[in-house]
């Protein structure tokens, strides 16, 4: 025993060292950056680039910057050829609520933080069982009621009034929330053997991915009165909000498709087998499967939706964007539109790169299983 | 027999409402029921609202007068046109910032997504960190941030006069300025010699690979067409003079004469498409690359193909089966965002057609000649890249 134990242990063979410049930061270089003459001049050109562009943007957004001025003029004056965040100090409440009473703000800021609390909680995957029907209920009472207010001595605040993040917010997650169940029965509706039913949500689905959002929404502000009786009218966020329903209902049922179409046959045969009819079998046997698999690509076009309600600007409704256009207009801050701008694309770019991460790393946890 | 005439008579009979087929049929009637009931309900207020508003329908607003100037047009438009021409304008602005848009798209995409998988450190960097800027942020915001950056920020042609590239191309508040041949016969009869050679190089193809086939040789077909392509047309402009008259934008007070321009909004819509479907783009091209299992470059190395070869003959046919059929739908997304147009104040289809509705109150008309429209187009694309997919799909027994 002693014999082999002995005898298994290893005899001092020291490996020798990588030759020099093949290991550490220097070979990491030679690999990465230095792979020959052409790859050493590719480096070495982009590096100069860089370096060049970089330096503009920080000079513009850093050195030269100015964050403490009264007024555009004032910037213009104490920091030319700098950005003027100033701008964006004096403003971002507008951009952030939009026209909502300003005393009143904390209130679409709550509201936001039970929006994203709401979302979050939602990634989780410990909470996907009927807690999240919980969470939902208590994030949007919480949120709608922050925001509609007239109960608890709220004052009641009308959607005209409301702006900003939670329009952008509230727009997303409900539009898609609504075009869920819409998705799935068209994508059910498509993948089914009954003639006219089948047509229908073919015609459905193929008209709304064949024209743009804004036809939609131009239809929903334009043509939506005029399709209800005389003096029954909707509310234009409402409208604005049945158009990226039925926008996004059709993509999600694209998206739901490939997930019925990736269960192999036999599932439904043994479902038939065991006696379920259409709708056991649809609930209990094809659906589960066929959402899991589509969990991924539908956080994509979570992503997609959300920087799409930007476009309910052009149908003049507050989101977030049209906020920040509306703080650009102002006389006092003439000229600084480049500033507002990017902090917006900043906000949009925190938002939208978190869920693309997060959809990334959904794939990998729900393909555990089945790659290896 | 006897089996058999037991075995059906024995079937228990199904109650007509256990019959699928019978179900199948009234849950369809149901629902087309109500759907139609819908429709009818929906047309009946709207004829009603139209009534009461006094809102005549049909196509008859077409040919009345638009009464308003579009500043952006390649084709012969004036506030006196009629609103049929406006809307002809619009769609021609379309298809021109959408086909400009497509091919730019597909050239930066492919690039960024090649570059994503370079073995240089910096560059493969450089590239995701673009693909991810640019997909993170709305399409709207890009478009609103370079229209104003350009309007705005960009300086006045006085101030670029001794700035431009090559002293003809100039980059100002009001435009982009290009230099632009001037008249002259000799470029269409190029432009012709240009189609024959496309005509000569596709017959040699043919005949190059039948020989091929037949007895193995090879012909330099490629290096036949390049020269083909540029040769004949340069022929041609020597047969036709050799005109070098090219009309360059020069400063005159405070504006350039000469040459074209490009306008702000024009190519603020451009470069934002541009630089956002491309990063899309490139994610495909990048995943497509990817998908080809690396012992297939691997087996075309080892029979001798050179890495050109490698890259067309083993590769690239291969990525383009996982790459086309994304691809289409980022062709199809070009087209339809192009609409944003609006936001920015490009007279493409969408404006064109708003202008129309505010001025005449023809909505339903309107918004049915934009769904049309872009259906039409959608349909087209979808049709010639399925045709495409199908050409270059894999052929199995």
């Amino acid at each position: 025993m002693t014999d082999i134990a002995s005898g298994a242990a290893p005899a001092t063979r020291t490996s020798r060292p990588p030759p020099r410049g093949e290991a550490g930061a220097i070979g990491w270089l030679r690999k990465n950056l230095f792979g020959g003459v052409g790859d050493g001049l590719t480096t070495i050109v982009l590096l100069a680039l860089l370096v060049w562009g970089l330096w503009g943007f920080v000079e513009w957004a850093v050195v030269n910057a100015n964050f403490s001025a009264k007024s555009g003029p004032e910037c213009t004056a104490n920091s030319p050829g700098g950005a003027c965040w100033a701008f964006v100090r004096d403003k971002y409440r507008l951009i952030f609520f939009g026209t909502f009473p300003f005393e009143q703000h904390w209130r679409p800021l709550f509201a936001c933080i039970a929006l994203f609390a709401m979302l979050i909680a939602s990634c989780d995957r410990r909470f996907w069982n009927w807690r999240l029907a919980v969470i939902w209920l208590a994030g949007s009472g919480v949120a709608l009621t922050l925001m509609f207010g007239g109960v608890f001595g709220l004052s009641f605040v009308e959607t005209s009034s409301w702006g900003g993040l939670p329009v952008t917010l509230i727009l997303a997650t409900y539009g898609l929330a609504f075009a869920f169940p819409l998705g799935i029965l068209a994508a059910l509706g498509r993948r089914s053997k009954l003639p006219l039913i089948k047509s229908l949500c073919v015609g459905y689905i193929e008209l709304i991915r064949g024209v743009p959002l804004i036809s939609l929404l131009i239809m929903a502000s334009v043509m939506l009165p005029l399709f209800l009786p005389s003096g029954f009218t909707i509310d234009k966020f409402l409208r604005a909000l049945v158009a990226v329903v039925l926008f996004a209902g059709a993509y999600i049922a694209e998206i739901v498709r490939g997930g019925l179409q990736a269960i192999p046959k036999g599932q439904y045969e043994a479902a038939d087998a065991l006696g379920l009819g259409y709708a056991r079998k649809t609930f209990f046997i094809v659906l589960p499967q066929a959402l899991q698999v589509v969990i991924p690509p539908l956080v994509n076009t979570f992503v997609g939706f959300f920087k799409d309600t930007s476009l309910v600007l052009i149908i003049g409704i507050f989101d977030l964007l049209n906020a920040g256009e509306q703080a650009i207009v102002d006389r006092n801050w003439s000229g600084f539109a480049n500033e507002i701008h990017v902090f917006l694309a900043m906000v949009y770019f925190v938002m939208c790169f978190a869920m693309s991460r997060y959809s990334k790393y959904l794939e990998r946890e729900l393909n555990k299983g089945v790659r290896r | 027999m006897a089996l058999m005439t037991a075995a059906t008579a024995t079937a228990p009979r199904v109650p007509p409402w256990n019959d699928p087929v019978l179900r199948g049929w009234a849950f369809q009637v149901l629902v087309v029921g109500l759907f139609g009931l819908l429709v009818l309900f929906l047309v009946q207020n709207t004829l009603d609202n139209l009534e009461r508003q006094k809102i005549a329908s049909g196509f008859d607003f077409m040919d009345k007068e638009a009464g308003f100037e579009i500043g952006d047009t390649i084709i012969e438009y004036s506030a006196a046109s009629s609103y049929g021409r406006a809307i002809l304008v619009g769609i021609v602005n379309t298809l021109r910032v959408a086909v400009l848009g497509i091919v730019l798209a597909t050239i930066l995409g492919a690039l960024v997504g090649i570059g994503r998988l370079s073995s240089n450190w910096l560059l493969a960097k450089i590239c995701e960190v673009y693909v991810e800027a640019f997909r993170n942020v709305p399409l709207l915001l890009w478009l609103l941030l370079i229209a104003k950056f350009i309007r705005e920020s960009l300086p006045g042609p006085r101030a670029v006069a001794d700035k431009g590239l090559f002293d003809a191309i100039f980059l100002t508040n009001r435009g982009l300025y290009v230099p632009v041949p001037l008249d002259h016969p000799a470029w269409a009869w190029m432009g012709l010699a240009a189609l024959v050679a496309i005509g000569i190089g596709w017959a040699v193809r043919r005949w190059a690979r039948a020989r091929q086939d037949a007895t193995g040789q090879q012909f330099p077909v490629f290096l036949t067409f390049a020269g083909l392509i540029v040769g004949l047309p340069f022929v041609v402009w020597l047969l036709g003079g050799a005109p070098v008259g090219l009309s360059v934008p020069k400063l005159a007070g405070f504006n350039f004469a000469g040459g074209s321009v490009l306008q702000p909004e024009f190519v603020a819509l451009l470069v934002g498409l541009t630089l956002y479907t491309s990063a899309f783009v490139a994610e495909i091209v990048r995943s497509g690359i990817l998908a080809v299992h690396r012992g297939q470059t691997e087996a075309a190395m080892a029979i001798g193909l050179s890495r050109g070869q490698v890259m067309r003959l083993v590769l690239l046919p291969q990525a383009l089966r996982v790459i086309v059929p994304p691809m289409t739908s980022q062709y199809l997304n070009i087209t339809k965002n192009s609409s944003l147009a609006i936001a920015i104040g490009y007279p493409d289809l969408v404006a064109s057609i708003n202008v129309t509705i505010n001025q005449t109150g023809q909505a339903i008309e309107g918004i049915l000649i934009i769904m049309v429209a872009y259906l039409s187009v959608s349909l087209s694309i979808s049709l010639f890249m399925n045709w495409y997919n199908k050409r270059i799909a894999l052929v199995e027994r």
